[in-house]
């Protein structure tokens, strides 16, 4: 990913900031500037998320891209956030711990990196709750 | 709005293509598509190309001209248009030309599509292919195109009663179905056993669940109905061309499970040709997993949520069965490359409509085809009768 690309976006990765419409109070992760439902009446606001969620499916990659491959296998999930929105993450467990319905929240982690010598990549990731 | 009819169609070998290059496969099922159709270069009024991502895959954008050019077409100026909605490019580069021709713009019009994959190693092309998702929020954390549609498998076999032998029979009999088509990649039969031995690429999806690397190119010829005559006895009629947008991200479905871009499309071209699910005689659906052939025969409406695992089980989906799906091997056997399969799906039509499938022929007079962009961002019905 672009240098630029990735920072863009940082303070969403970092903090798990996204938005939310204050016309009709929904919650938008990742981020989003016109609501779906409101469109351009709807008035968008930046909201930190609590990073806590429960697990709606996953899966465990064996066969990555080159940038993840030196990470499988890894557990990849659809999280939805306490507050109503979903997120594609990884969860930071072992392929026999995850399952469906588990409850998670959100830590900062390494991601992925641009090669040997090129860019580390941090953002979110997820752990399970005890 | 006028009626459009399919007058010829061709399709190379689909495969892995080293010696031949991305002009040349396209040149190949051109060539073919006009030969079947009796029509000579100069009558051709405009080109629609479905690629997904030359650029990446080869390195050469600009597909339109690229292969105007190189079908011998660029002196006479023909328009050449590149349709691009990833895995569904060749769907809706025939609906494109449907349209074209419908609308009175132009007469006679090629649908084509081509894609090259084996030029870059497997890694590569697994990001490739992850860009038909949503590279800033799937991609990103990681997600790989098999390992979203294992995320739909998990979801649906936690809330449906899908086994995983029930899962495998779909590969099971796409490979029953390839290993009688000449064109396909896979020509070799497969039991439950081979997909659950095969190594585990995303949990619970198989080496044997996905649909392969593939080169290959594809074409048909498409005119109004009322002048299909001058060039063929056996015009086939496109009596429904449908599409359909959902969320580009898996995780902003209202169900995972259920492809609502796929359930809008089949109930627009069933409203748009009058017809019912008993009138169709044959599918082609866009199993790039075996897990979407399961979602698409339900969201299409051939059988309830949560029903399809046992009607491929129970041999319904089968060449002798009810409703044949994927006569061609489908993605699966028949194999992938993506922004051709929407037009190989026409092509399998066409020639089981005119009686020319061979070992695969089933007794068909009309027929859909479903082509999905990503994990179902872009879903392309088409309902094609003889
Ligand atoms: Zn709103």
């Amino acid at each position: 990913m672009s240098v630029s690309r990735f920072w863009r976006k940082i303070p969403q990765r970092y903090n798990l900031v996204g938005t939310q419409c204050t016309t009709c109070g929904r919650y938008f992760f990742p981020p989003r500037s016109l609501c779906p439902d409101c469109r351009r009446s709807g008035k968008i606001v930046d909201h930190k998320f609590t990073g806590e969620g429960t697990v709606v499916t996953y899966t465990v990659i064996r066969s990555a891209s080159d940038q993840f491959e030196h990470t499988t296998p890894y557990v990849l999930a659809v999280v939805e956030l306490d507050e109503g929105p979903r997120l594609t993450t990884q969860v930071a467990c072992t392929p026999e711990e995850a399952k469906i319905g588990m409850r998670v929240k959100s830590v900062f982690r390494r991601v992925a990196a641009d090669g040997e010598s090129g860019t580390i990549h941090y953002g979110t990731k997820f752990v399970p709750v005890e | 709005m006028r009626d459009v009819a399919v007058i010829g169609v061709g399709c190379t070998e689909f495969g892995e293509h080293w010696g031949t290059s991305f002009r040349d496969l396209f040149v190949k099922a051109g060539a073919l598509a006009l030969e079947d159709a009796g029509v000579t270069g100069e009558k051709i009024d405009a080109l629609y190309v479905g690629n997904m991502s030359a650029g990446r895959f080869v390195e050469q954008e600009h597909i339109g001209a690229l292969i105007a050019d190189y079908a011998g077409l660029a002196t006479n100026h023909v328009p050449s248009t590149r349709v691009e909605a990833a895995c569904a490019s060749g769907g809706l580069a025939f609906r494109q030309a449907v349209i074209a021709v419908a609308s009175g713009m132009e007469d006679i019009v090629v649908a084509a599509g081509v894609e090259k994959m084996t030029d870059v190693g497997t890694g590569a092309s697994v990001d490739m292919l992850a860009s038909a998702a949503d590279r800033e929020w799937e991609g990103f954390a990681g997600a790989t195109f098999p390992g979203l549609y294992a995320m739909i498998a998990n979801d649906y076999m936690h809330r449906y009663p899908l086994t995983r032998e029930q899962l495998a029979q779909v590969a099971v009999k796409n490979h029953e179905n390839g290993a009688r088509n000449p064109i396909a990649q896979f020509q070799n039969r497969i039991t439950v056993d081979t997909v659950l031995n095969s190594s585990l690429v995303a949990d619970p999806l198989r080496l044997f669940d996905c649909s392969p690397i593939t080169d290959g190119a594809a074409a048909v010829v498409v005119v109004p109905l009322d002048r299909a005559r001058e060039f063929t006895d056996s015009p086939v009629r496109v009596l429904a061309s449908a599409q359909a947008s959902d969320t580009i991200a898996l995780h902003d479905r209202r169900d995972i499970s259920t492809m609502d871009a796929t359930v809008a499309a089949g109930k627009r071209a069933f409203a748009q040709s009058g017809l019912a699910h008993k009138d169709i005689d044959m599918v082609e659906v866009h199993d790039c997993f075996t897990i979407a052939e399961i979602c698409a025969i339900e969201d299409l409406g051939f059988c309830k949520k949560g029903e399809a695992g046992k009607l491929t089980a129970d041999g319904v989906t089968a060449l002798n069965g009810d409703i044949p799906v994927n006569t061609s091997g489908g993605l699966k056997a028949c194999g992938h490359p993506v922004g051709a399969t929407g037009i190989k799906q026409i092509y399998e039509i066409v020639s089981q409509l005119r009686g020319e499938a061979g070992a695969r022929q089933v007794d068909a007079e009309i027929g859909m085809a479903h082509n999905v962009g990503g994990t179902g961002a872009t879903v392309v019905v088409h309902i094609l009768g003889a």
